[in-house]
C-alpha cells in the first residue's frame, strides 16, 4: 500500500515539472513580477516527492517484501534503524533521495532569492527543472524503487552488513546534500550567464549556496572516511579508490569556486572562470555518479551496477555538458573593462595561484581515475592507477601550495606589499628547525619529509599567530587555513610514525617486540539480533608497563550470510590503537593486525575545524544580509 | 565568428570522451588475467599429498605429454561441481591430471576424494597457497593445461561441458 | 603563545620514541603496491583474502631469496599482467597519464603569468 502511494505521488511530482515549466515560461513572457504561484508549485513538487520517499521508508519499516527494492535490501530481523537507513543504502532509494534534495533545494532557492530579478529566478528554476526531469525519468524508467514482485516472498535478502553502521547510515544523505547543492550553483550560473546578470551582488548571493554545498560535501566525505577507517578494517582512511576520488573532485572544484567567488565579489574579475568552475562542480558530481553507478570502474565500495542505468546517466550528463558549453559560448559576455588588472603581488594573485594548484590536483585525480577506462577502450590494455601515482604527483606540489597559503592571506586586495617580513622569515626558520628535530631520527627520506613538514608547520605557526593578533576580520578564513595546516600535519605524522604488525596468533599466545607485548587472552561468543559475534580479548602491554585491553570482533551475519571484521579502536589525543582479527581458512589461529596510528583523531578534528571556518563565513554573510 | 573554433573544438572533445565512456560501459569491470598466452611453466618444490616428501614440479611433468594441473580444496563448493568432469577427463588416454590441494585439511581432503572418487594421478599439497601463486592462479578452482612443460591454457573457475570438449579437442 | 609551543615540543619529544619501529619495510612497500585480484579494490597488503595472504608470504619468500623489488614486480607482472601494480610504469601507454597533469599545470601557469605581464605593460 505504502509503495503504491509512493509510486503515484512520484508520478504526480513528475507532472508538476511540466506545470512549473509551463507557468514559468508564461510568467517569463507576460508579467513584470515574479509569480508566487511558482513557489507554491515548487513546494507541491517537493511535497509529493517527500510523500513518495516516506512511502518507501514505510515499506522498509514494515518489511513489505512485495516491493522489489525492499526485498533486495532488507530483512525482518534487521534493527529498525538500519531498516530506515536501508532506504537510501541502495541504488533506487538513493536516487529518490537525490530527487528529494533537488526539489528541496530549488524550493529553498526560490524562497531565499526574493531580492533577485524575476527573469533570473525563473531561468534558474527552469534549468533546475531540466535536471529534475532528467532524474525523474531516470528513477521512473530505469530504477524505480516501487517495483512489485509476485508471488510475495516471505523474507528479504538483507542489507550488506558493512553498510549496517551509524556513520554510513547518515553519510549518503549528507553527501547528497553536497552533490545536489551544487546543482543550484549550476542552474543559477547558467541563468545568470544567459541574462548577463553576473555581478558582485550575484557573487555575494551565490556564495551562500557554494558554502552550504561545500559544508555538506565536506562532512559527507569526512563521515565516509571515518567509516572506511573503522569498518573496512585495515586502518587507512583514504585509499585513492575511484569512489573516493569521485567525491574529492567536486570538493576541489567547489573549494576553488569559493575562493574565486571571493575575488569576484570584491572586484568583478575572473567572471568566465567562475562560470566554468560552477559548471564543472555539478558536472563532476554527475560524472562521479556515472562512474560509480554504471560499474565502469571497480572499487571497494561497490554499488549494484547495471549498464543500462550507466548509459542513461552518461547521455544525460553529456546533454548537460553540451547545454552548458552552448550557453557559455553564445551568451557569456566578458566585461572587458577590468580584465587585465591583476598585480602579481596581491591577494587576488595569490587566490589565482591557489586556483591554479587546486585545478592541478583536480586534474591529477580526474586523469588518474579515468585513464584506465581510456586505455582499455583504445588499446585494450588494463592497468591500475593507485596510491603511488597520486602521491608522486600531488605531494611535491603541496609544498609551494602551503607556502602560498601562508603568505597569500596576509596580502591586500589589488596591490600590496609585504608587512612583517622579518617575522615571516623567522617563523620559516623556526619551522625548519622544528621539523628537523622531529624527524632527524628517522630512516625515511629525510630531505623530502623535512621540506614538507616545514611548509606545513609554516602555515600552522603563521595562522596560529593570527589568532593572537585579534584580527577578527579574517577569523573564519584563519580558522579554515589553520585547520588545513593541522590536517596536512596530522596526515604526514600519521603516515610517517604509524607502527603496524600483522601476525598469526592462537588463543593464549603472546607476541612481543621491543615496543609492546600482545597477549591473546580468550575469545567469547555472543548472539545478537541479526548476527553472531566472536569477540577476542587482547592485553597489550607497552614499554611503560601500561596495559590496554582491545576487543576486536568477528560478526557472522545471518542474512545475507557474510562475515565481517569489526575493529576495536582505542582513541586518545595522541594516537589510536587499532586492532582487527580475521579467521584463516582451515587453521586454528587468527590473523591479527595491530596498529598504532598517531594523530588519527586530529585528522577528523581538523576537517571539522575547516568546516567550522566555513560555517562562520556562512552565518556572517547571512547576518550581514 | 571568433567563438566558433573553441566551441567546435570543445564539442568534439566532449563527444570523443562520450564515445570512450560509451565503449567503456560494455567492458567488464572485473579484471581477469589473459588466459590464452603460452607461458613457461615455473618450477618449484612441492610437498606431496600422501607422503612427507618433496618433489620438483618439472620432475612430475614429462615432455610430449598433456597434463592438467587442477587446483582444488575440499571446502570449495564449485570444486564439487567440476569433479565429474575431472573424472571423465581422467578416463581419457593422453592426459594426466595433477591435483594441487589448496590450503586444505588433509583429512577433509581425503574424505572428499573417498566420497567423489579420485581423478588425480599425483596430488601435491599447497599448505600456504604460495605454489598456486607461482603457477599464476588466484583462486580455487583453477586448471592449467600443460604441454611440453608450457602452460598452453588457463581455466579460471570450474570446468564445464564446453571447456571439457575444448580440452578434448586440444589433446587430440 | 611561547608556552603553547613548549608544550607541543615536549609532547612530540615524549611520544615519538617508537618512531623507528618499522620492520619489514620493503615487504610492506611492495605489498602495498600490489592490487589484490580477489577483492579488486584493495591492495594485497590491506586485503585478508586467501590470495592476498599467500601472496604476502610469497613476497617475503622472494625477498629472502635475495630478489629485489623490481624483480618481484616483473615476476608478478608476468603472471598476472600489468594490472596487478598500483604504480603504473612510465612507457608509451602511460605518457599521457603521467604527463598530462604536468602539462596542464604548465599551461595554467602560463595563462596566469600572462595576466600579470599584461598589467606591467
Amino acid at each position: 500500500m505504502a509503495s503504491l502511494i509512493g509510486y503515484y505521488s512520484l508520478i504526480f511530482g513528475f507532472c508538476f515539472s511540466f506545470l512549473i515549466i509551463f507557468f514559468s515560461i508564461k510568467n517569463f513572457r507576460d508579467s513584470n513580477f515574479f509569480d508566487s504561484k511558482l513557489i507554491s508549485l515548487s513546494f507541491l513538487q517537493f511535497f509529493f516527492v517527500t510523500i513518495s520517499f516516506l512511502g518507501l521508508i514505510i515499506s522498509f519499516v514494515n518489511s513489505d517484501f512485495s516491493n522489489e527494492t525492499v526485498f533486495n535490501h532488507s530483512h525482518t530481523t534487521k534493527p529498525l534503524f538500519y531498516k530506515i537507513s536501508g532506504t537510501w543504502g541502495n541504488h533506487e532509494g538513493s536516487l529518490l533521495l537525490w530527487l528529494l534534495v533537488l526539489t528541496l533545494f530549488i524550493f529553498l532557492f526560490l524562497l531565499r532569492s526574493k531580492n533577485q530579478t524575476k527573469q533570473y529566478r525563473i531561468l534558474t528554476l527552469l534549468f533546475q527543472q531540466i535536471i529534475i526531469i532528467g532524474f525523474f525519468i531516470f528513477v521512473i524508467k530505469t530504477s524505480s524503487p516501487f517495483n512489485f514482485i509476485f508471488p510475495i516472498p516471505n523474507e528479504g535478502l538483507g542489507l550488506n552488513p558493512i553498510l549496517q553502521d551509524p556513520a554510513l547510515a547518515i553519510h549518503p544523505p549528507i553527501l547528497y546534500l553536497g552533490y545536489v547543492g551544487s546543482s543550484i550553483i549550476f542552474s543559477s550560473t547558467l541563468a545568470a550567464t544567459s541574462l548577463n546578470y553576473i555581478s558582485r551582488e550575484w557573487a555575494h548571493h551565490i556564495k551562500q549556496w557554494v558554502l552550504i554545498s561545500w559544508v555538506f560535501l565536506t562532512i559527507g566525505i569526512l563521515l565516509g572516511s571515518i567509516w572506511a577507517y573503522y569498518e573496512l578494517g585495515w586502518g587507512g582512511f583514504w585509499f585513492w579508490d575511484p569512489v573516493e576520488n569521485v567525491s574529492l573532485m567536486p570538493w576541489l572544484a567547489l573549494t576553488t569556486l569559493f575562493h574565486c567567488i571571493l575575488v569576484l565579489e570584491k572586484r568583478l574579475i575572473l567572471t568566465s572562470w567562475v562560470v566554468v568552475l560552477s559548471i564543472a562542480t555539478f558536472t563532476l558530481s554527475m560524472c562521479g555518479t556515472f562512474l560509480v553507478r554504471s560499474g565502469i570502474l571497480n572499487s571497494v565500495h561497490t554499488f549494484a551496477n547495471d549498464p543500462e542505468r550507466g548509459l542513461f546517466i552518461l547521455i544525460f550528463l553529456f546533454c548537460l555538458i553540451f547545454l552548458s558549453i552552448f550557453i557559455f559560448f553564445f551568451f557569456h559576455k566578458v566585461k572587458t573593462k577590468n580584465i587585465n588588472s591583476i598585480f602579481w603581488f596581491s591577494k587576488d594573485a595569490s587566490i589565482l595561484i591557489n586556483n591554479w594548484f587546486m585545478m592541478y590536483f583536480l586534474s591529477v585525480i580526474l586523469i588518474g581515475t579515468t585513464y584506465p577506462i581510456f586505455l582499455e577502450v583504445i588499446t585494450s590494455q588494463k592497468i591500475s592507477v593507485g596510491p603511488p601515482f597520486y602521491n608522486k604527483l600531488i605531494v611535491p606540489f603541496l609544498i609551494p601550495f602551503l607556502l602560498i597559503m601562508t603568505i597569500g592571506p596576509k596580502l591586500k586586495w589589488i596591490k600590496s606589499d609585504l608587512k612583517d617580513k622579518s617575522y615571516l622569515i623567522l617563523s620559516l626558520i623556526f619551522s625548519l628547525i622544528f621539523s628537523i628535530l622531529i624527524i632527524k631520527n628517522l630512516n625515511t627520506s629525510f630531505l623530502a619529509n623535512t621540506i614538507l613538514i616545514t611548509s606545513a608547520f609554516y602555515l600552522f605557526f603563521s595562522t596560529l599567530r593570527e589568532f593572537f593578533k585579534k584580527r577578527l576580520l579574517n577569523l573564519s578564513q584563519n580558522i579554515a587555513h589553520f585547520g588545513f595546516s593541522l590536517l596536512i600535519l596530522s596526515i604526514l605524522f600519521n603516515n610517517i610514525f604509524s607502527t603496524e604488525i600483522i601476525t598469526n596468533m592462537k588463543i593464549g599466545e603472546t607476541f612481543e617486540n621491543k615496543n609492546f607485548k600482545i597477549n591473546f587472552v580468550r575469545v567469547e561468543k555472543k548472539d545478537e539480533q541479526n548476527f553472531k559475534s566472536i569477540i577476542g580479548k587482547f592485553n597489550i602491554e607497552n614499554s611503560n608497563g601500561n596495559i590496554e585491553i582491545l576487543r576486536p570482533e568477528l560478526r557472522i551475519y545471518n542474512q545475507p550470510n557474510i562475515m565481517t571484521s569489526e575493529a576495536d579502536i582505542k582513541t586518545n589525543l595522541l594516537n589510536d590503537q587499532f586492532m582487527t582479527m580475521n579467521l584463516v581458512q582451515n587453521q586454528d589461529y587468527f590473523n591479527i593486525r595491530y596498529q598504532i596510528k598517531p594523530f588519527m583523531v586530529w585528522i577528523w578534528l581538523s576537517v571539522l575545524l575547516i568546516t567550522f571556518g566555513a560555517l562562520i563565513t556562512l552565518f556572517r554573510s547571512k547576518y550581514e544580509n | 565568428m571568433k567563438i566558433r573554433i573553441p566551441f567546435l573544438f570543445l564539442t568534439i572533445f566532449f563527444l570523443a570522451i562520450f564515445l570512450v565512456f560509451y565503449k567503456g560501459l560494455q567492458n567488464s569491470n572485473i579484471y581477469v588475467p589473459n588466459n590464452n598466452i603460452e607461458k613457461e611453466l615455473p618450477n618449484f618444490q612441492a610437498q606431496l599429498f600422501d607422503k612427507d616428501s618433496e618433489i620438483l614440479l618439472k620432475d612430475i611433468l614429462k615432455k610430449d605429454k598433456f597434463y592438467l594441473i587442477n587446483i582444488w580444496a575440499s571446502w570449495c563448493v564449485p570444486c564439487r561441481e567440476e569433479h565429474s568432469f575431472l573424472i571423465r577427463l581422467s578416463n581419457q588416454k593422453n592426459i594426466e591430471i595433477v591435483g594441487l590441494n589448496y590450503k586444505d585439511n588433509r583429512q577433509n581432503a581425503k574424505n572428499f576424494l573417498k566420497e567423489l572418487d579420485n581423478p588425480y594421478q599425483i596430488i601435491i599439497s599447497d599448505k600456504d597457497g604460495t605454489n598456486s601463486i607461482e603457477l599464476g592462479a588466484y583462486g580455487v578452482p583453477e586448471s592449467f593445461l600443460i604441454y611440453n612443460q608450457k602452460i598452453i591454457k588457463k581455466i579460471i573457475g570450474p570446468l564445464n561441458n564446453k571447456l571439457f570438449i575444448e580440452i578434448k579437442k586440444i589433446i587430440k | 603563545m611561547k608556552y603553547f609551543r613548549y608544550v607541543i615540543v615536549v609532547l612530540f619529544l615524549l611520544n615519538f620514541n617508537f618512531a623507528n619501529a618499522k620492520v619489514d619495510d620493503l615487504e610492506t612497500k611492495i605489498t602495498k603496491n600490489l592490487r589484490c585480484l580477489i577483492c579488486q579494490g584493495q591492495s594485497v597488503y590491506d586485503s585478508d583474502s586467501d590470495f592476498a595472504v599467500s601472496l604476502k608470504l610469497l613476497v617475503s619468500k622472494k625477498l629472502e631469496e635475495g630478489k629485489n623489488e623490481k624483480q618481484i614486480y616483473d615476476y608478478l607482472k608476468d603472471k598476472y599482467g600489468e594490472w596487478i601494480l598500483y604504480d603504473p610504469k612510465f612507457d608509451k601507454s602511460t605518457y599521457f597519464l603521467w604527463l598530462l597533469p604536468i602539462l596542464l599545470f604548465i599551461t595554467g601557469g602560463a595563462i596566469i603569468f600572462r595576466l600579470f605581464i599584461i598589467k606591467k605593460k
